[in-house]
């Protein structure tokens, strides 16, 4: 069962072609890190599955929905993806607390009691039951980060999108959201991350793509694939990040 | 006829008058807000028609004099036909001067809410009107505030512009009472007291509320 299907996918920004034919299928459950090189198009990759960019040509279905132009339509898939970006993004002026049940109670229409209780559930998944008052900027950058993921959980998605969610953060911080993410994982969630924690995608994701110039450049599970990589680009890539 | 001197009768004559500046100023702010509001929401909407016709709008407001705003509600309505008493050519002219500046300063304190919420709010399925009424605008009034306070007092001075047409605001009443005295330094210098009592906490209220906004938290 295919939760995710990319199919020849172009994206162009004006004259730059950042996505060449890109095609992939993630089933139920499976984690995927996407690598790559500063520019080969992961972010972009990953902000065409939920429609925050749109495509030039291809397919994308995602949750059971296929992307199109129905605005509609659109809301409805996002209500089933959630994604994580590196800033956080959290909404300063609310609490951490009204920052998860926001969209529930807005989107999704969740009685206020029951919006809270999934707050509350969601916080604890994520180790931060006791800030549930507190407003982001009285969080670290790895709390922020994990309310970011809880707020996105609290929608009960099936696939969740993660976009160098640890890039901001110092080492110990990047730990906790590593935690926390591979506790999804653990907990049977369809992932896909973009990272430059090679460690972690060796570790977590069952298959790692690697993205050079807008194209899958090499695929593969995640073991074989950092043990034995297959082009020169992903062996100087995989060199270059043991640092 | 007898001249008269500056004193207490005239000077309640100046403060009955503070009055209906003081009223002008707040018509010019309702009817500019809301009719500013909508202007600074079209000059962010998605259509570029619509973003375009919210543009040339606040250009062409705020490329004439309030001047020749108030003139054309006033004398060029006459022309029209219709004999607009000077209260609502007033309080129409400041509505529409207010509303071009309004909508601009709002603008900015919408396109401050960093881009970044707006795909946040996006992503969780949020419509444009519960992304606006949730998550920019919650943030771009608390942005708005001091620029807005700002403003008001421009607003409060310039209704003195409408004296022109014969509306008995401050400075009308200033020179009428001049007119009978002449005492020109007496007069306007309490004219002026009565502009500078009005304007001067509004400004510090605006450079409190600035403060507030830098120093600490972004609540
Ligand atoms: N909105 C945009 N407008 C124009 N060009 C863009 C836009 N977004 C991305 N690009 C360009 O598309 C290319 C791919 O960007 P993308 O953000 O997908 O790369 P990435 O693989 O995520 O890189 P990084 O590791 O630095 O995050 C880059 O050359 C970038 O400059
Ligand atoms: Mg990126």
């Amino acid at each position: 069962m295919s939760e995710v299907v990319v199919e020849n996918v172009h994206k162009s920004f004006g004259a730059l072609e950042v996505l060449k034919g890109v095609s992939l299928t993630v089933g139920r459950g499976e984690v995927f890190a996407l690598i790559g090189r500063s520019g080969s198009g992961k972010s972009t990759l990953l902000r065409c599955m939920n429609g925050l960019e749109k495509i030039n040509s291809g397919r994308i279905e995602i949750a059971g929905h296929a992307l199109g132009e129905d605005a509609k339509a659109l809301r409805k898939l996002r209500t089933d993806v959630g994604i994580v970006f590196q800033s956080y993004n959290l909404f300063p002026h609310l609490t951490v607390g009204e920052n998860i049940m926001l969209a529930p109670r807005i989107v999704k229409d969740v009685a206020k009691t029951k919006a809270k209780e999934v707050a509350r559930e969601v916080l604890q998944l994520v180790g931060l039951s006791e800030k549930f008052d507190s407003y982001p900027d009285q969080l670290s950058g790895g709390q922020q980060q994990r309310v970011a993921i809880a707020r996105s959980l609290a929608m009960r998605p099936k696939v969740m999108l993660f976009d160098e969610v640890t890039s901001a953060l110092d080492p110990e911080l990047t730990e906790e959201v590593l935690m926390v993410m591979e506790q999804l994982a653990r907990d049977g969630m369809t992932m896909i991350l973009v990272t430059h924690e090679m460690g972690f995608a060796r570790r977590v994701a069952t298959q790692t793509i690697f993205m050079h110039k807008g194209k899958i450049w090499e695929q593969g599970s995640s073991a074989a694939l950092f043990a034995n990589p297959q082009t020169p680009e992903l062996r100087q890539f995989v060199k270059s990040d043991v640092k | 006829m007898t001249l008269k001197t500056f004193g207490l009768d005239q000077f309640g004559f100046l403060l009955f008058s503070l009055q209906w500046t003081l009223v002008l100023t707040v018509i010019a702010l309702i009817g500019g807000g809301l009719l500013g509001f909508a202007v600074a929401l079209a000059r962010t909407a998605q259509l570029k028609p619509v973003r375009i016709a919210a543009a040339s709008y606040i250009q062409i407001i705020q490329g004439i004099p309030v001047l020749m705003i108030l003139f054309l509600s006033y004398y060029g309505l006459s022309l029209a036909g219709f004999e607009l008493p000077p209260l609502i050519a007033a309080g129409a002219s400041m509505t529409i001067y207010a509303s071009g500046y309004l909508a601009e300063i709002w603008r900015g304190c919408i396109q401050a809410v960093p881009k970044q919420q707006w795909e946040a709010s996006e992503s969780l399925a949020m419509t444009r009107l519960q992304q606006y009424r949730y998550v920019i605008l919650p943030q771009a009034i608390r942005i708005s505030l001091p620029p807005t306070v700002g403003f008001a007092v421009q607003v409060v001075k310039n209704t003195s512009i409408t004296s022109i047409i014969g509306f008995v605001e401050l400075a009308r009443a200033g020179q009428l009472i001049n007119n009978a005295t002449f005492q020109p330094f007496r007069v306007f210098l309490a004219v002026a007291a009565l502009y500078f009592v009005v304007c001067y906490p509004l400004s510090q209220l605006s450079r409190l509320l600035e403060r507030r906004l830098h120093v600490g938290s972004s609540r």
